[in-house]
């Protein structure tokens, strides 16, 4: 049986404060505040002198062109970095001399690595590009960094030189000439007939990337140079009927997330990499090689949609 | 193919001099623009076309390109200022 | 200082002094732009040494042909794939500049570093 205490010393206890807790009431008031504090006076002496300091600050010492000091400042600088470049080169240039000789063969950068390379290049990931099949397979890690790096690159380049719409629309009346091409005849011919070209022969470089010189970063900058000159001939406008904001979004962040969904293991298990289930095929078929023809196929789509964003975003600021 | 690479390594040096020394934006933008063709042109000699075929579209394409806008723009804004926001094609 | 290995190595020697000249654009100039170039020429010398690096007098591109896969046959493949990276890198770092000019010539309607500087320290008191 519990004993019954009196009012304040339940008032105490540790249950009926947390059931006050529990039901909202405040149990700190006037506890722990802090005390009032006095007013911060300025004391006029003190305001006034701070006051001439950054007067004579501002105009006498910041002005490069009528402070003497600063001049002689700026000669020892240019000075002391003309000689600072010269020690750099003729330092570099001490090293260059008691390197070996350019071209030889029995060089110390020859060694097992590149051997493994070429002579188990073929069988081992299926590419006759001996490069392409090192960058693709056997070092796909770093090209999953570079790719990242065009992408962030993409965000910050967004960031700074997006111009809002509902902001600007008042000023897009009036200047939307600015953007607007001028019809020019020698220029539209040529685009309607080089366009096509170039955008096929950017899609056969990429996808021929493990079979001859090219790959995913040189074919990708085709199509984007294509892209480009498109735009420049044609204006806006009939350029939105096929590339929006939202196609770039759904393209770039769908390759993106396919590559790093089929290389990221290598976080885990440093870089070792494991057997895709695709079979390599015959070399020298379009369809060989395993996973390099689609890691091909991503990273151009990535390529392609980063140049001509930085494109459109520094001639308009906007889609 | 020896006196071809001095020849072109040659041409390297002085360009890059010369974009340092002149006067003009825009002429500097253009020598710097025939500096990557060149250093394109020198990948081959050296035996690795993916550098060459990379080179001449990224280098002489794309960052060219974008130099060119970026004085486009800065012009564009020289001129607004003077004329408040007038067309530039005139 | 070994002077007749230095004219042996040409090569190398002039893609050291593009990156001097490279350098000293960065450091000199007072127009941003001509800064930006000169980053992107110190860039390209650095490409052009590590290219150099895998080069081998005689032997041909690393595509496999008729099946011949001796290492006698093709040039070192690794330098090549370092390049292909950083021209990538490099286009990349050069339009994040550029936008950054912009921005910067919005604020302040001046090219010129120094006058930059000199409103960023009277603004910043």
């Amino acid at each position: 049986m519990s004993k019954k205490v009196s009012e304040e010393k339940y008032k105490k206890t540790l249950t009926y404060r947390l059931k006050q807790w529990l039901d909202g009431e405040d149990l700190f008031t006037g506890t722990v505040e802090m005390k009032p504090q006095e007013p911060y006076k300025v004391d006029q002496a003190v305001s006034e002198q701070r006051h001439e300091e950054k007067k004579r600050l501002l105009e006498q010492i910041y002005d490069i062109e009528h402070n003497p000091e600063m001049r002689i400042f700026n000669k020892i600088y240019r000075l002391f970095a003309f000689l600072f470049c010269i020690f750099l080169v003729l330092m570099l240039l001490t090293a260059v001399s008691n390197l070996p000789t350019v071209g030889s063969a029995d060089r110390p950068v020859n060694n097992e690595v590149a051997k493994r390379y070429i002579e188990n290049g073929l069988q081992e990931t299926g590419a006759v590009n001996i490069v392409t099949g090192m960058i693709l397979d056997y070092r796909a890690f770093d090209t999953l960094g570079e790719s990242h790096v065009l992408f962030v690159a993409t965000c910050t380049v967004l960031i700074l030189l997006r111009e809002d719409k509902k902001k600007k629309a008042e000023q897009n009346q009036n200047n939307d000439r600015l953007y607007e091409p001028k019809n020019d005849v020698i220029l539209q011919t040529v685009a309607k007939i080089l366009v096509p070209p170039i955008v096929i022969f950017g899609i056969y470089v990429i996808l021929c990337g493990h079979l001859g010189p090219g790959g995913g970063f040189s074919g990708g900058a085709i199509i984007g140079a294509g892209l480009i000159l498109y735009q420049n001939a044609f204006g806006f406008h009939k350029t939105e009927r096929f590339f929006t904001a939202k196609t770039y979004k759904v393209l770039s962040f769908s390759a993106l997330a396919c590559y790093a969904l089929s290389k990221c293991y290598s976080f885990y298990t440093g870089a070792n990499h494991l057997e895709s289930g695709i079979p390599l095929g015959t070399p020298g078929a379009i369809l060989s090689s395993g996973l390099i023809f689609v890691l091909n196929i991503c990273v151009g789509i990535v390529v392609a949609g980063t140049m001509y964003t930085f494109y459109v975003m520094f001639r308009k600021g906007g889609y | 193919m020896q006196v071809f690479m001095k020849i072109l390594l040659g041409f390297l040096l002085v360009c890059a001099i010369s974009v340092s020394l002149s006067k003009k934006l825009l002429n500097s933008i253009l020598i710097f623009m025939s500096y990557s063709l060149i250093m394109s042109i020198i990948w081959i000699l050296l035996e690795s076309p993916d550098l060459a075929i990379t080179e001449a579209a990224v280098g002489a394409g794309i960052t060219s390109v974008l130099f060119f806008v970026t004085l486009k723009k800065i012009q564009a804004m020289i001129k607004s200022e003077n004329e408040e926001g007038e067309d530039k094609d005139e | 200082m070994n002077l007749a290995n230095l004219f042996n190595n040409y090569e190398e020697a002039v893609a050291m002094i593009l990156f001097g000249i490279g350098f000293s654009n960065l450091l000199l100039q007072k127009n941003l732009i001509k800064k930006i170039i000169g980053l992107n020429i110190m860039d390209t010398a650095v490409y052009l040494f590590l290219a150099l690096k895998g080069y081998i007098e005689g032997r041909k591109a690393p595509i496999v042909v008729n099946g011949v896969q001796s290492v006698e046959a093709y040039i070192n493949p690794i330098p090549s794939g370092l390049v292909l990276t950083g021209i990538v890198v490099s286009v990349s770092v050069t339009a994040l500049m550029l936008s950054l000019t912009i921005r910067l010539y919005r604020r302040y309607h001046t090219l010129d570093l120094d006058e930059i500087s000199t409103r960023l320290k009277k603004e910043g008191l």
